[in-house]
């Protein structure tokens, strides 16, 4: 980095701000975009958490059933996030295309904040059916695996200043988390059942009334669109902060000319 | 070949002769095992039932104590700049290397296993059962931190942070390793499942190890 | 054999460099890299040796081994050295030499490069005890070592005294001949005949 630092005293002529003319035009088409995608996001939102405190107690676990309305969204954005970011991470080191970083940058705290809400409501909804906040049940165990792992990248975007040599660190982990992640879940799913029978209720049963199974579908699109919005709204910060750091380095070596 | 072959050796002499690099792990290793008497009490008949797991524990984070260096020293001087320049594939030298670290911080881990399964009262059965299965599962443990330390490279900084990215990836070889030392041990599974679901792993590691540090190391370098 | 960039643009950390440098060097002849500190001259050479990605343009070498890559035809002499302290002069330059060359089973006799750069008295001492100008001429036997038709060198006289730098003058008047070719980033005159190509300006 050494180096690099000399190499912005020292230079002044001929300057360009790299790799904005795509960003410029994602910074035009997502500022139409985001109210609209927003407005909707509430709507159904509205409608589902209507819906769902709607939904009749379930004979076996009365109201604690309606957590699942929230719980089962985040915990399928959970994985879908991670997906999302192994997508980015192809065009990160495939394609070398600049909107692909931000997109995973964006996406991870996300992504964790999503996995954090799927075991923080599945441990609300543990306590009153199994009597415990946590139990190490082979879901719950990887699901906190997963979470652990988003919060490692994070500390990995964190850690290094150059947001481009950092993108492709993130990458490559991002990808063998992804080959690892279905590993550590099958490892994890044979650790479970080898120290302990399958003693936990799944939820719902063997079929779903359509009276749960509606309110749901309608709180998995809420929920993947509030991430779809959140994401984009996260990629335009991560866009502008990057101008903002382009620009002070811009002022730094127009000083020092 | 004989560019890899150079390369194991050369490691191999640098690891012997700094700072006796096998040893500090061995110490460590034999640290951390007395140690564990002394948070969950002498009770002997637990510390048998406990003793897999915590051999297990021992090598596992004392495989990772010189791990981030194993590209990082290479990096500071100048030779990792030639090790990519070479002839050799880049994803054969960080196998090549990863190998070197194994034989020089592996390996001795393994030799160790006995006089400390001694420590926690477990019998021959169970000590040879228990290094069987870390001679097994200690290489997918180097190959998949390798790619940390590749990592620790691009980032320039290794340490801790390499600890968080690598350890959530070892956790299917630290369940198959102790459930196949407990399987011989006590049942009531047999032995030969886990046990070959643990070479399983390091054999994908061995792919997938190499090919994400190579992957790493030519993204790193600037 | 001609090296040759057109168009060649650096990019470190987000930030411009240099772009649109062109330059061409042929068998025997030598290009001396010039320019302020910071000009990117280190960023050409590690371009040139594939280890620094190239922004744009396009870096070539016509007339080589064509089932080797460029990098795979180098030798890179950087400002860090490659040695290690706790391996002796000959275990040093005989691992490279095992390492960067793969005609294997050849009679190898590291003497006769370390005797070249006037380090055959300390063939089996660790490379720790090595002066600075030393452990440069350690670095120097590696390329008569193994032979490769491009050198890149980064600074390659500094720390080194007025005799090795006749002697490495001598060196890379040998290696021009037999038709090599040396890209050199420099700011004191190399001892040989080169073309100049200033980065950055006229200062």
């Amino acid at each position: 980095m050494q180096i690099a630092c000399n190499v912005y005293d020292d230079y002044q002529d001929a300057m360009t701000l790299i790799d904005l003319a795509n960003p410029t035009r994602f910074l035009t088409l997502t500022a139409r975009l985001l109210p609209w995608l927003a407005a909707l996001t509430a709507i159904l939102l509205l409608v589902g958490l209507y819906q769902s405190a709607m939904a009749p107690d379930d004979y076996q676990q009365g109201a604690t059933v309606k957590i699942m309305f929230i719980h089962v969204p985040n915990a399928w954005l959970s994985m879908f996030v991670w997906g999302v970011m192994s997508l980015a991470a192809l065009g990160t080191l495939v394609w070398r295309h600049p909107l692909a970083d931000v997109a995973a940058k964006a996406a991870a705290p996300i992504g964790a904040a999503f996995t954090f809400l799927a075991l923080l409501t599945g441990s609300l909804w543990g306590r009153p059916m199994w009597g415990t906040y946590w139990e190490w049940d082979a879901r719950l165990t990887s699901v906190l695996i997963l979470f652990l792992m988003y919060l490692g990248l994070i500390a990995l975007w964190r850690a290094v200043e150059d947001p481009s040599r950092a993108a492709r660190a993130a990458a490559i982990l991002t990808l063998v988390g992804a080959i690892n992640l279905p590993i550590i879940k099958f490892s994890v799913d044979w650790w479970n059942t080898l120290h302990q029978p399958a003693s936990v209720m799944r939820m719902g049963g063997p079929s779903l009334d359509q009276a749960f199974l509606i309110p749901l579908l309608v709180m998995a699109v809420a929920f993947s669109l509030l991430f779809v919005t959140l994401h984009l709204a996260a990629m335009r910060n991560e866009i502008l902060r990057r101008r903002v750091r382009a620009l002070q380095m811009m002022q730094v070596s127009r000083r020092s000319a | 070949m004989t560019a890899l072959a150079a390369l194991i050796t050369r490691d191999l002499k640098i690891a012997l002769r700094v700072g006796g690099g096998a040893l500090i792990g061995v110490l460590f290793f034999l640290t951390v095992v007395v140690l564990m008497p002394f948070a969950v009490g002498p009770d002997l008949a637990l510390l048998t039932r406990l003793g897999p797991a915590i051999l297990w524990l021992g090598a596992l984070l004392a495989s990772l104590l010189t791990l981030d260096r194993l590209f990082m020293a290479d990096h500071e001087d100048g030779s990792l700049d030639l090790i990519v320049m070479g002839r050799a594939p880049l994803e054969l030298a960080c196998a090549a290397k990863a190998l070197a670290h194994w034989l020089a911080a592996g390996l001795p881990l393994i030799v160790a296993t006995p006089v400390l399964g001694l420590l926690l009262n477990l019998d021959a059965t169970a000590t040879s059962a228990v290094a069987l299965t870390l001679l097994a599962g200690t290489p997918a443990l180097t190959f998949t931190g390798m790619i940390g330390a590749a990592l620790a490279v691009t980032l320039h900084r290794g340490g801790l942070l390499l600890a968080v990215l690598v350890l959530p990836l070892s956790i299917p070889v630290l369940i198959f390793g102790v459930a196949a030392s407990q399987a011989a041990i006590a049942g009531p599974l047999s032995f030969g499942t886990p046990f070959s679901i643990l070479c399983a792993l390091s054999l994908v590691s061995f792919v997938i190890g190499p090919f994400a540090a190579a992957a790493s190391l030519r993204q790193g370098l600037d | 054999m001609r090296l040759s960039g057109r168009g060649v643009r650096c990019v470190r950390g987000g930030r411009e460099v240099f772009s649109g440098l062109d330059f061409e060097a042929s068998s025997g002849e030598a290009l001396a890299v010039t320019g302020r500190n910071g000009s990117g001259k280190t960023s050409l050479l590690r371009q040139i040796a594939g280890l620094l990605t190239v922004a744009g343009g396009s870096i070539g070498l016509e007339g080589g081994e064509t089932e080797l890559t460029l990098a795979e035809q180098a030798h890179y002499l950087g400002h860090r050295d490659a040695l290690k302290p706790a391996l002796s002069v000959t275990e040093n330059l005989s691992f490279w030499r095992d390492f960067l060359d793969d005609q294997a089973g050849q009679a190898f006799n590291p003497t006769d490069s370390l005797a070249a750069v006037g380090l055959d008295h300390a063939l089996h001492l660790p490379a720790a005890y090595l002066s600075a100008g030393q452990r440069r001429r350690l670095s120097i036997a590696r390329l008569l070592a193994v032979r490769r038709p491009v050198w890149l060198l980064d600074e390659p006289i500094n720390a080194l005294d007025a005799a090795g730098q006749s002697m490495f003058a001598a060196l890379m008047g040998d290696h021009l001949a037999r038709g090599g070719l040396i890209v050199a980033a420099t700011h004191a005159p190399l001892g040989v005949p080169a073309k100049e190509l200033r980065i950055g300006g006229v200062s």
